[in-house]
C-alpha cells in the first residue's frame, strides 16, 4: 500500500526520523493558515507547496513550486489544489490533486552549502534481506544514477539475527562524504530509518533527497513509504491510512468483492484463476492478436456470485470487446463454474460482447455440455490454444 | 526415483484442525499420502480424520518419526510454524500459506539457513510425486507418473502445464510448486538442480513468471552444469505492466532485467527450450524427448 508524502512523514518522524516539516491543506486558505503556523513554529520565511497525490516526478509536472509570501502562498495553492498534476509516472490524464502539503523552506543559506544525497531502504530479494541503498547523487532519478555511474551508489546488506549494526550506519556516513556534526546526525538518521522500516513493516522507504542543510542538521525532504500489504493487519492505524481516491475506481471497486483485478489498456477483457494462469492468459490474448483489458484473478471459488462480479467488473470497461474466462478446475469442480457463469449471463441479462469460456480439469466435459447447451452467446472451449483461436476469430 | 516426497515420506499437517488444513488433508489422504498426523497447539492428543493431533511439531516427530510437514496455519502464525518445524527435525517443510508479511519470511529463511532441512513456498500448490505422495493442494488425478519434472511459481498454470504434459501421453515425476512471493525457501535453480540430478526425470518443465532473477539463475546453473537433460521454459507475464503486482506478491517488474522478454532471453541463450505461448508447453516436451 502507497501512502502520501505527508503520512509517510509523519510515520518516519513519530519512529526519530527529522524530516521538513509541513502541514497538510485542501484549499487555498487552509494553505494560507497552515504556512502563518509553520512559520511561527519553525520560523520558515519562505514556504514549498508541494501537491499530495501517489505519484512521483511531481516538480516535473508543475506539482512542487516555491512561494515567497503568503500572497504566493495562497496563489499556488490554489493553483494547484484542483489540477490533474501529469508527471513521467502518472498516465497522460494525470491525477487530480486533493490536498497539498506546505512545508518550511529548508535551503536556508548557512555556514555550509546544502548538499542532497539519495537513501532507500528496501528487500534484496536475491538474498532475501534488506538492504539501505545510497548515493551522494541526491534529488535526481536513481535509475539513471545507477546507469550513468554505478560506482556513486552504495548498499548496506543488514543481516536480520543482529539488524543495523553501528558500523554500517558509519559506513553510510563516511561514504557521504560527511564529517563533524552532519556525521554525526546521519549515523543517527540511518539508524532511526531502518528502525521506523522494521517498526512499519514496510516493503519500501525512498528518501530522495535526504538533506544536509547549511547549519548541518540530516532530514527528509521527500519520503516514499510502501507498506508491507501482508502485514497491514498487525498496522490497523496504518491501514486506515489508504486514499482510495489515489487507486483506479475499478480496483478499488474488485478489491471489495474480493477480486484481484488490474486494469490495463487492451481490449479482451479476461477472468481466470490463478494468478500464473491469470498473466499466462493475458499473454495468449495478445498472440491471439488482441490486448489484454485486465488482469483478474477470480481465485478458488468461482462460483455464479463471484463469476457475476467479475462480468460486471470487466464490462465496465467500454474498450472491452470480447471476454475470456479461462478456468482450471482443479478442487473447484468446471461444471459448477460453467453453471455460474450460465446464471451469470441471465442475471445480467445485456452483455453485448461475445464471450469465451474455456472450462479444463474436474468435469471439463460435463461443463461444455453445460454452456453449448445454454443457448447463451457463448462459446466454450476446452484446450487452451483453441480459446485463443476462438478470440482470434472473434477479434478479426 | 522422485525428489522431495515420496511413498515412504511421514507427513505431518501444521494447521491441521482448520477449515483449510481439514479440507486438504483429507484430499491427500484420499490420494494415499501418508500422513502420519498433525500438529494444532492446544488440541494434542485428539484425534482428527482418524490421525493423531499434537500440540508441538516436536511431540508430533517424536511420535510419528514426521520428516515431511505441510502447513496450513494462518499467515499471521506461519513463519513461526516453518521455524518450529525446522527447529523440531523436518526435513521437507512445504508451506501452502498465502500472505505471510515480508518481515517474517526474512526472519525465517535467515532461521532456516544454517539447518539440515529445506523449505518450499509459501504461497505455492506444494509438491506431488504422482501415486506416492500428494502434499499440496494441487488436484492429483490432472498429474499422471511419468519422466518429466516440472518446477513452477505458479498454482493453476501447473496444472496446466502438467494437463498438457499429460495429453501427450507423457507423465510426471515430480511437480514442485515454489511460489510467487518475493522471498521463497526453494528457489527455481534449486528445484531445477533437484530434477535434474533426478535419475527418473528425462525432462524438466521451468514456469516463471515476471519479478526477482530466479528463472536466470536457474538458466545460468543450468549451462554451467553442462547437462544434456533437456528444459522447456515459459515466462508468464509478457503483457504484465511494469511496477503493477500481478496477482502474487513477487509478480512486479521492477527493471530491465526482470520483464517476461529479458529473462526468456537468457533463458535461450543458455540452451533452454523456451516456448512463447502458454498453450506449446506440452507439445515442446514431447518434441524435445523426441
Amino acid at each position: 500500500m502507497n501512502l502520501h508524502e505527508f503520512q509517510a512523514k509523519e510515520i518516519l518522524n513519530s519512529f526519530g526520523v527529522e524530516i521538513q516539516r509541513g502541514i497538510v491543506a485542501t484549499t487555498a486558505a487552509e494553505a494560507v493558515e497552515a504556512a502563518k503556523k509553520l512559520t511561527e513554529d519553525t520560523g520558515t520565511g519562505w514556504h514549498v507547496i508541494k501537491a499530495q497525490v501517489h505519484a512521483g516526478g511531481r516538480g516535473k509536472g508543475g506539482g512542487v513550486k516555491l512561494a515567497k509570501n503568503l500572497q504566493e502562498v495562497e496563489q499556488i495553492a490554489g493553483e494547484i489544489i484542483g489540477m490533474n498534476l501529469i508527471t513521467p509516472q502518472t498516465s497522460a490524464e494525470g491525477k487530480k490533486v486533493h490536498q497539498v502539503l506546505i512545508t518550511e523552506d529548508v535551503y536556508y543559506p548557512g555556514d555550509s552549502e546544502p548538499e542532497e544525497y539519495y537513501m532507500s531502504v528496501l528487500l534484496d530479494r536475491a538474498n532475501g534481506r534488506n538492504m539501505i541503498m545510497y548515493s551522494t547523487e541526491g534529488g535526481m532519478d536513481i535509475e539513471a544514477v545507477a546507469e550513468k555511474t554505478p560506482h556513486l551508489i552504495f548498499k548496506e546488506e543488514i543481516d536480520p539475527a543482529v539488524g543495523l549494526l553501528p558500523f554500517q550506519a558509519r559506513t553510510v556516513a563516511f561514504n557521504l562524504g560527511l564529517s563533524g556534526m552532519a556525521f554525526k546526525k546521519m549515523t543517527k538518521f540511518v539508524t532511526a530509518l531502518y528502525n521506523a522500516y522494521i517498526k512499519s513493516d514496510s516493503s519500501l522507504f525512498e528518501i530522495n533527497p535526504v538533506l544536509k542543510t547549511s547549519d548541518d542538521r540530516i532530514i527528509a525532504v521527500d519520503a516514499k513509504v510502501t507498506l508491507d500489504d501482508s502485514a497491514l493487519f498487525r498496522h490497523k492505524d496504518y491501514a486506515a491510512l489508504r486514499d482510495e481516491r489515489e487507486e483506479n475506481p475499478m480496483e478499488v471497486e474488485a478489491k471489495a468483492v474480493g477480486l484481484n483485478y488490474v486494469d490495463l489498456d487492451g481490449n479482451v477483457g479476461c477472468m481466470v484463476n490463478g494468478a500464473g494462469l491469470a498473466m499466462a492468459t493475458m499473454d495468449l490474448i495478445k498472440q491471439a492478436g488482441g490486448e489484454p483489458a485486465n488482469f483478474l484473478d477470480v481465485g478458488g471459488t468461482a462460483d455464479a456470485e463471484r463469476v457475476e462480479a467479475a462480468f460486471k467488473i470487466i464490462l465496465k470497461d467500454p474498450s472491452v470487446k470480447a471476454i475470456l474466462v479461462n478456468i482450471f478446475g482443479g478442487i473447484v469442480r468446471c461444471d459448477r463454474v460453467a453453471q455460474g457463469i450460465v446464471d451469470a449471463y441471465k442475471n445480467m441479462g445485456n452483455i453485448h460482447v461475445p464471450i469465451i469460456v474455456r472450462l479444463q480439469g474436474t468435469n471439463a466435459d460435463l461443463a461444455k455440455e453445460i454452456i453449448d447447451s445454454s443457448g447463451l452467446d457463448v462459446q466454450s472451449a476446452i484446450e487452451f490454444q483453441e480459446a485463443a483461436d476462438k478470440v482470434q476469430a472473434v477479434m478479426s | 526415483m522422485s525428489v522431495l516426497v515420496n511413498k515412504d515420506s511421514k507427513i505431518i499437517v501444521q494447521g491441521f484442525t482448520g477449515s483449510e488444513g481439514t479440507f486438504h488433508a483429507g484430499q491427500m489422504i484420499e490420494y494415499g499420502t501418508n500422513v502420519v498426523g498433525g500438529v494444532t497447539p492446544g488440541k494434542g492428543g485428539q484425534t482428527h480424520l482418524d490421525k493423531p493431533v499434537f500440540n508441538t511439531v516436536e511431540e508430533a516427530v517424536k511420535a510419528t518419526g514426521a520428516n515431511v510437514s505441510i502447513i496450513f496455519v494462518p499467515p499471521a502464525f506461519a513463519a513461526d510454524a516453518i521455524m518450529e518445524a525446522a527447529d523440531a527435525g523436518i526435513k521437507v517443510i512445504i508451506t501452502i500459506t498465502e500472505g505471510i508479511p515480508v518481515s517474517d519470511m526474512i526472519k525465517a529463511n535467515a532461521y532456516l539457513k544454517n539447518r539440515d532441512c529445506r523449505m518450499v513456498g509459501p504461497n505455492c500448490p506444494g509438491v506431488i510425486t504422482p501415486e506416492e505422495a500428494k502434499v499440496g493442494i494441487m488436484p492429483g488425478f490432472v498429474f499422471k507418473k511419468g519422466k518429466v519434472g516440472i518446477v513452477s511459481k505458479s498454482g493453476t498454470l501447473t496444472y496446466e502445464a502438467a494437463d498438457q504434459v499429460v495429453r501427450q501421453g507423457l507423465g510426471i515425476t515430480t511437480a514442485i510448486g515454489i511460489g510467487g512471493d518475493p522471498i521463497i525457501g526453494t528457489t527455481t535453480k534449486e528445484a531445477v538442480e533437484l530434477l535434474i540430478n533426478d535419475d527418473e526425470t528425462e525432462a524438466v518443465v521451468m514456469i516463471g513468471e515476471i519479478g526477482g532473477q530466479l528463472e536466470a539463475d536457474a538458466a545460468k546453473w543450468y549451462m554451467e552444469s553442462g547437462s544434456k537433460k533437456p528444459i522447456v521454459g515459459f515466462i508468464a507475464g509478457e503483457t504484465a505492466p511494469a511496477g503493477r503486482t500481478m496477482g502474487h506478491a513477487g509478480a512486479i517488474v521492477g527493471g530491465s532485467d526482470d520483464t517476461a522478454q529479458a529473462k526468456k532471453k537468457i533463458m535461450r541463450e543458455c540452451g533452454i527450450h523456451v516456448v512463447d505461448s502458454p498453450a506449446e508447453i506440452g507439445k515442446r516436451v514431447a518434441e524435445v524427448l523426441g
